[in-house]
């Protein structure tokens, strides 16, 4: 590369990559040192190695193995499976449906479902809280209907509901793209090779789709394991998820080392799975699938 | 899948599924749009306990309109929207053509490193940026003696470095995705005729990937206007946006007058869906 | 010869890694020529074009352009345009403003830029298209829009890289005859890249033949035609017939060869072979004349007997296929002169006769 050229490159990248690296980065790295540092009381961190934080994390309480901080993070992490594979349930088949519709009517199909994805995602919870409240909509109508109260708000039924609601377009945008590229001549080359409904779907369209599948579950699971408005607004104090636990210890309960060494576990977790992914896909490039 | 096929000869089996498709489709636009809409409606019920129908009224809004807190979350928040957008709009677009465009040691690592923000739980780099601003601003303020009112705080200056993080990398997918479309032919065309690097960027790639631009700032702006997580963990005292002046609200009562307020952001959301369509339209039958 | 090329390649090599796209060439073009770089898809033709207009650099090598070297020089600095494959025409600019924009960049007044504009449109036969933008084009407006936009700048030297490529076959043709005549007419050195030996033998002064990076041989379009230098340039150019043959003499520019059990042949051959040496025989179908048996053909010329093994009706001529030994079968190709009643047929004996000059031995 000529001396004009590397400039220039270095012209182009280095106000981004400074901005990123500054404001992005070494944040990042600093949340994984002060895991490692002691607790200032009132705040902040004191200067010193410490463990406290993940053995604060990691010991159990009392009888129980996995104590209440781990609780939380693994059921914030089997909730964001759940809410994937439900958002996935209901995604797929809409996604499908699109994806049959006449060029002219899909765009107003996913203009549709784009304009949720746009909304203020505080405001769409907000929704919900407004009809799961005690004396919300849902409960002013089945007493109108006479019958009885549903104490659904601050219950963990009401953050899965906000949490699919708030997910669901991030999985059907993808889907679609995946679903949209299919060749329908494969179908037929299949249906005329004897395969039945069941098994286009299974051999064919299933395996063919499944970069939007894989797509989807990372943009809905990554950020609804580290929620933090939904479980707050539609579970109030009772349901605490990671991103509660994150807060508390960053705010009112200043244990600034064990917030962080509880991003850190978390942030770890998810590389391991992105790992795990990624090697699954090099292995199935090797076998030439 | 394109074009349409005639449909294959009719299976009990396929005419079931059509209908569990037809009503799936129902069923999640409805589950989609039902809270919207119910939302809205109750923005004009004339009744302080929210969800029991007692009339129409504006009165909400004309106390939306009133509220001092609100004029001011909305001018920060536009504030912040705006600034962040420009600076991340120019940082994206210079990433997105070093990207496509030149080739280094490190490129792919780099490439991961940029789509980190967009993955990344919000709540991870909020308290991240709330640690960082904490120690950087009081290294500054020992540094130059600042103290009291003089002192260098969290607010909205900080809330905007944090919006430029994370939008610098949605700005440079969406350019990059505009830059790979554009034929690498333009560019060598230009130069050929006579064109340096900055007059062929400004003369030809510039005004061709501009709906992706455009794209990528509203997109910004968006996200900007949206935020939440991050603008709690980074804002200061009088830095209060929308979304936080919300969620304030939402903590302490229910009331139609967060309904109304919250219709007039839905309202200013579809908004600016139809105009990033509009510019996506109009982009590509310009071209 | 030290004259001075308008564009030179010295021992131009390019590598992409660890695949070698350009193989040591040299080659000179001249002033005012139509030179055709030729050659199947992937044998680097392109590649040569892109590292004359400053796309790519040589890995080592040496590029000049009136006998300057420019390998260090961006596309912007160097007198050459280029007429892209895909035209490139700018979208967002109208065809006049496409037009313009080379002698913008260069700094001209916008009357003078305007008269140069219209006169190059009045060349390409589009003088009313000025206001309109590529995609209102057709295909062969857009290219001759890329050919204004490229001749407009009066450049030393203008490079085409297949410009003909996507055109169909009528339009194909009347494109060939137009851009000689418009080089004719210019004097500019054209370089022409092309896969297609029909269109570079009718519009070129000479054609450099390239295979797999390697310029194999560079001549006039008879001297590539009538005299091969390897199996390869004969039998991209043209249909040939290739015997394999052994060497029994050789001398000067004549050899003698046996082709199969018993067929002595008198041939051309270009360089002095060892006795014995094994080689192949090149012969053009359109250069052996059918006679009736017993014939003896023309004096000095090379008889042999045989049989009429295959015989396709072609229009202006008839494809036959002899055979003159059992594993030894020639495509002839011969005119239709006499009526149909007095052509040979399959199953006939007939005899074959050609020119020793039109027979070449050739070594892989």
């Amino acid at each position: 590369m000529t001396a004009r050229r590397k400039s220039l490159l270095a012209i182009l990248l280095g106000p981004g990559a400074f901005w990123i690296t500054l404001f992005f980065l070494i944040p990042l790295v600093l949340v994984v040192v002060y895991s490692f540092l002691e607790r200032r009381s009132g705040g902040g961190v004191l200067w010193s190695f410490s463990l406290d934080a993940y053995v604060k994390l990691f010991s159990p309480t009392g009888d129980t193995l996995i104590n209440d901080f781990m609780m939380i993070l693994l059921r914030s992490l089997w909730w964001a499976a759940l809410t994937s594979f439900v958002c996935l349930i209901i995604g797929y088949p809409l996604a499908f449906f699109i994806a049959l519709q006449p060029p002219s009517h899909r765009t107003a199909y996913l203009f549709f479902v784009l304009i949720p994805f746009w909304t203020n995602f505080l405001v769409r919870t907000y929704a919900w809280k407004f009809i799961l409240n005690n004396n919300g909509l849902l409960n002013n109508l089945l007493q109108a209907l006479g019958m009885k109260r549903i104490a659904l708000i601050n219950t963990p039924t009401a953050v899965l509901i906000g949490l699919v609601y708030g997910s669901l377009p991030f999985m059907v945008l993808p889907l679609y793209a995946s679903i949209e590229k299919l060749d329908f001549d494969l179908v037929e080359a299949a249906q005329d090779l004897g395969a039945n409904y069941v098994r286009v779907f299974s051999r064919v369209i299933l395996p063919l789709t499944m970069p939007g599948i894989v797509a989807g579950i990372v943009l809905v699971f990554i950020p609804v394991s580290g929620q933090y408005i939904v479980p707050t607004i539609l579970g109030g104090g009772k349901v605490a998820m990671l991103g509660n636990l994150l807060a508390q210890q960053f705010g009112p309960a200043l244990n600034w080392p064990f917030g962080s060494a509880i991003a850190v576990v978390f942030m770890a977790l998810l590389m391991v799975g992105v790992i795990f992914y990624l090697r699954g896909d090099a292995r199935e490039e090797e076998v030439g699938l | 899948m394109t074009g349409q096929r005639g449909g294959i000869p009719g299976s009990k089996l396929l005419r079931w599924g059509k209908r569990l498709l037809w009503a799936n489709m129902f069923f999640s636009f409805f589950f989609l749009y039902a809270p919207i809409v119910i939302l809205v409606a109750f923005s004009f019920n004339d009744s302080r306990l929210g969800a029991r129908w007692a009339g129409f009224t504006l009165k909400w809004y004309g106390q939306m309109l009133e509220s001092e807190a609100i004029r001011i979350a909305v001018r920060n928040s536009l504030f912040v929207a705006f600034v962040s957008t420009a600076i991340s709009t120019v940082l994206g677009t210079m990433t997105a053509i070093a990207m496509e465009r030149f080739r280094f040691p490190f490129r792919r690592t780099y490439d991961g490193i940029l789509y980190l923000p967009v993955i990344i739980p919000d709540i991870v780099m909020a308290i991240s940026l709330l640690a960082f601003f904490s120690l950087s601003l009081g290294w500054m303020n020992n540094l130059f003696g600042l103290q009291g009112t003089s002192s260098l705080r969290p607010g909205l200056t900080t809330v905007i470095i944090a919006h430029v993080a994370f939008n610098i990398s949605f700005v440079a997918i969406v350019v990059r995705t505009s830059l790979r479309e554009l034929d690498p032919d333009f560019e060598e065309a230009a130069q050929d005729l006579g064109a340096d690097e900055w007059t062929t960027f400004r003369r030809i790639i510039l005004p061709l990937i501009m709906p992706g631009i455009l794209g990528g700032a509203l997109l910004a702006f968006t996200l900007s206007l949206d935020d939440f997580v991050i603008t709690f963990f980074t804002t200061g005292p009088g830095g209060t946006t929308l979304p936080i002046e919300v969620f304030g609200r939402i903590r302490r009562s229910i009331s139609p007058e967060i309904n109304a307020i919250s219709t007039v952001m839905l309202l200013a959301s579809m908004l600016l869906v139809v105009v990033s369509q509009f510019v996506q339209r109009r982009g590509s039958t310009g071209v | 010869m030290s004259e001075i090329y308008d564009v030179e390649l010295r021992n131009v090599t390019k590598k992409f890694g660890d695949f070698t796209a350009v193989k040591e060439i040299s080659l000179g073009v001249r002033k005012g020529e139509f030179f055709s770089l030729l050659g199947p898809s992937g044998c680097g033709k392109t590649t040569n074009l892109r590292m004359i207009a400053g796309f790519e650099a040589p890995t080592s090598g040496e590029i000049l352009l009136g006998g300057q070297p420019v390998s260090q020089l961006p596309p912007f600095k160097r007198n050459v345009n280029t007429v892209f494959q895909n035209y490139a025409l700018f979208p967002h600019l109208t065809v006049a403003e496409n037009v313009a924009f080379g002698l913008e960049m260069k700094g001209l007044a916008k009357d003078e830029i305007r008269r140069r504009v219209a006169d190059a449109l009045e060349m390409v036969r589009l003088p009313d298209s000025g206001a309109k933008k590529p995609h209102q084009l057709s295909g062969g407006q857009r290219q001759r829009i890329a050919l204004a936009r490229a001749i407009v700048n009066q450049p030393r030297v203008l490079l085409l890289d297949e410009p003909l490529g996507a055109l169909d076959l009528k339009l194909r043709k009347a494109m060939q005859l137009e851009l000689k005549e418009l080089q004719r007419q210019l004097g500019i050195t054209f370089v022409f890249v092309t896969h297609d030996q029909e269109e570079a033998l009718v519009m070129s002064d000479r054609i450099g033949v390239m295979n797999h990076g390697k310029l194999l041989q560079v001549g006039t379009p008879e001297e590539i035609y009538d005299r091969p230098a390897n199996r390869f340039v004969a039998d991209f150019i043209g249909d040939t017939n290739f015997l394999p043959c052994r060497i029994r003499e050789c001398q000067e520019e004549v050899a003698w060869v046996q082709v199969g059990q018993s067929l002595q042949v008198k041939a051309a051959c270009t360089q002095t072979l060892a006795q014995g040496k094994e080689a192949t025989l090149a012969i053009r179908p359109e250069k052996i004349h059918l006679h009736p048996p017993g014939s003896e053909g023309s004096p000095g010329e090379d008889v042999f007997a045989g049989r009429i093994v295959e015989a396709v009706f072609m229009g202006t001529d008839t494809r036959y296929v002899v055979e003159l030994e059992p594993t030894i079968q020639l495509v002839v190709r011969f005119q239709n002169v006499n009526a149909a009643a007095e052509r040979f047929r399959e199953g006939e004996n007939v005899v074959v006769s050609w020119q020793p000059t039109s027979a070449r031995v050739l070594l892989s």
